[in-house]
């Protein structure tokens, strides 16, 4: 079978991590692209209904995604998506070290499956920028040759530095397949649901005293199109995937509407961790570092190679905020209206005083 | 943006040293008749200066202004912290420039200067006398130690004024971007130099500025400053309390910290600074890797500033003159 019937088309697809959003949505759109023959869904968990529903043209296979083994030499899949990566910790399922199970050893598992399927060509691999890790002495801004000065200490940003350790791995093993790593900033968008996301949502939000970082963020609908091109062109490497432009986090949480409440970072990284030993772990140290650091990486590389650039961070920020626009606790209208009613005030006074003197 | 604000703000510091106010007569009647002005035109100034601070106000609570992305906030800048900072430039140093025609007008260029003063105030105050002096208003992007981006609070301030980490890849992505970046290769050797050793300058390190400056083509400028050897006069460096706080060094001035807070109170030392003539890099691109090329350049630069130190002293025999 020649593939997608062209070189570089792909024939069968794998997707990883169907069962969560980001997985369900670059299926879902893979399946409706009439140039991929078919798109295969794994995952463990049953998927909720919302995803259900996407799923409809998707053919799906209970497994995880470490235990794919002989799977993908019987189906002929020529290209495999990888999305199964869990971003914060879960305590409902297993907490941090279920996290890493999924994260490392998954990919691990993953990737040694793909090595001995001998019809494989390309292989996308979803990244973060937490890759560039935290330091004081970091560059402003990262591009993909930067490398971590400090090893993070959030568990997503380690895992992720083991994961791009083992694709390099993979590459140097299966030098013919196309092997692509995508370092996506923090998504956001009207329906994306992340930590970030419910970070934001708040009418309070923490911040860390003294500390404003620089945030990027990607709009989820762009992190679909850069995955979907990336299956159906050629672009090995790996490539900055963000929004361009640049957001202050006070900047953000004033453009949403709501209160910064600054909090003392020595007391913050104990609360977090104070908050995981007890099993609420939300937040975790990958947000503080973030927080206390910032994260702004260079696109050039992508715009180059894809042809295409991402909507700004302050446009995906601000689709954001129009889709949790309720619950904003100060509207710029009730600003610009504050700001109308006191010149007003000023005016009648200082007219006042002029018609008394 | 803030303009308006500026020109006034400026009229004012101007009258007090019976300097003829650069403003339009219109624009501040309240200083022109002694008692009461025409109240219609005192008016408009007050309820226009009112309007834009309030409107101010309001686009810094919606979030309604740009940051780069090494976290350079204009607007800021523009409104707050250089209106600050001319305080200190003109009413307290009573600064001189000299030489701003070799600071090119557009695109980028690499100052260089010689740190000194306990307190790194030199690279603020060269920042407002560009800003505030070159006919273009033209922002310096200083960069900055790691330690100033440890320390809560001040990281911030110097992200916001247009500051960033000194490493390489940073230097070369704002010289690529036409900005006219800041450097003092000297460091912490230069700053927490004792008073004694005041204007010889220190070692000028590996020279990673000279080579940022190859590899993108950009002119070196040198500059010398005088004036900040007196702000903080360090006598004495407490090596161990330095160890302890974690400090490159903990300094004993005449009044800190025998004086407490009001040891922070920087000296009223007389300030010159002279721009040297750039030294052109775009012919030597391909040196950039080329340790000679490098320490020669570096050396060039160390001696020109050297020697422009000399003569500003010259000009200033009494260090807290007029």
């Amino acid at each position: 079978m020649t593939p997608g019937g062209s070189q570089s088309l792909p024939g069968v697809v794998v997707v990883t991590g169907v069962s969560r959003y980001l997985g369900a949505h670059v299926a879902a759109r893979l399946a409706a692209d009439p140039r991929i023959d078919r798109v295969i869904g794994i995952d463990l968990p049953e998927p909720g209904p919302e995803i259900e529903a996407l799923l409809d043209r998707v053919e799906r296979i209970r497994i995880d995604a470490g235990s794919v083994g002989g799977l993908l030499a019987d189906l002929d899949v020529d290209t495999v998506v990888h999305l199964a990566l869990v971003s914060s910790p879960d305590p409902q399922h297993g907490g941090r070290a279920a996290m890493k199970e999924q994260n490392v050893i998954g990919t691990m598992q993953l990737l040694a499956a793909c090595q001995r399927a001998p019809r494989l060509r390309k292989i996308v691999v979803r990244s973060s920028t937490a890759a560039y890790g935290a330091s004081f002495r970091d560059p402003a801004v990262f591009t993909e040759e930067t490398e971590p000065r400090e090893v993070p200490r959030g568990g997503f940003g380690r895992d992720i530095l083991d994961i791009e350790g083992y694709v390099r791995g993979f590459r140097r093993r299966r030098g013919d397949v196309t092997a692509t790593v995508l370092r996506f900033a923090p998504f956001i968008g009207s329906t994306a649901d992340t930590t970030l996301t419910r970070y934001f949502a708040q009418p309070v939000v923490p911040t860390i005293l003294g500390r404003d970082a620089r945030l990027q963020f990607l709009h989820f609908e762009d992190a679909l199109e850069v995955l979907h091109r990336s299956v159906v062109e050629d672009h090995p490497g790996t490539f900055n995937v963000a929004g361009p432009g640049v957001l202050a986090l006070s900047q953000a949480i004033r453009r949403a509407g709501r209160i910064a409440v600054p909090v003392l970072e020595p007391g913050l990284s104990g609360a977090v961790a104070l908050a995981r030993l007890m099993g609420f772990g939300r937040y975790g140290l990958d947000q503080v570092d973030l927080f206390v650091h910032g994260r702004v990486v260079d696109i050039s590389r992508l715009e180059r190679e894809y042809g295409f650039t991402p909507r700004s961070t302050a446009a995906a920020f601000d689709d954001f905020i129009r889709a949790h626009h309720g619950r904003a606790v100060v509207t710029r209208d009730q600003l610009a209206a504050a700001e109308k009613l006191v010149l007003d005030q000023i005016r009648q006074v200082r007219s006042a005083v002029r018609e008394r003197s | 943006m803030s303009r308006p604000e500026e020109q006034h703000d400026e009229s004012r510091l101007d009258n007090r040293y019976a300097v003829p106010p650069p403003v339009t007569p219109d624009t501040d009647p309240a200083r022109q008749n002694g008692h009461r002005p025409a109240p219609d035109q005192v008016g408009d100034v007050w309820d226009r200066r009112v309007a834009s601070g309030l409107a101010f106000l309001r686009r810094r609570l919606a979030g309604d202004y740009e940051v780069d992305e090494f976290g350079f906030d204009p607007e800021l800048t523009e409104a707050v912290f250089h209106p600050l900072l001319r305080r200190l430039y003109r009413d307290w140093f009573r600064t001189e420039v000299s030489g701003l025609e070799n600071v090119p007008t557009d695109g980028a260029g690499l100052i260089v200067g010689n740190h000194s003063g306990t307190v790194a105030l030199d690279a603020l105050i060269l920042s407002t006398a560009l800003h505030h002096e070159h006919p273009d208003h033209r922002y310096l992007r200083l960069l900055g130690a790691d330690l100033v981006f440890r320390m809560p609070v001040v990281s911030e301030i110097a992200r916001k004024t247009g500051g960033t980490v000194a490493c390489n890849p940073d230097a070369e992505r704002l010289l690529r971007n036409g900005e006219l970046v800041g450097v003092f290769p000297e460091g912490f050797k230069g700053v927490g130099k004792l008073y004694a050793e005041r204007y010889k300058l220190q070692r000028f390190g590996r020279g990673g500025f000279v080579s940022a400056a190859l590899r993108t083509g950009t002119p070196i400028i040198p500059v010398a400053i005088v004036g900040g050897e007196e702000i903080y006069p360090m006598l004495a460096d407490i090596k161990p309390l330095a160890r302890l706080l974690k400090l490159p060094y903990f300094p004993v001035t005449p009044t800190f910290p025998w004086l407490g807070p009001l040891g922070m109170v920087p000296l009223p030392s007389k300030w010159l600074i002279e721009f040297c003539p750039p030294i052109p890099t775009a012919h030597l691109m391909d040196s950039a890797d080329d340790p000679l090329v490098v320490f020669n350049l570096a050396d060039q630069v160390r001696e020109t500033i050297q020697q422009t130190l000399h003569q500003l002293l010259e000009r200033r025999p009494d260090p807290f003159g007029p």
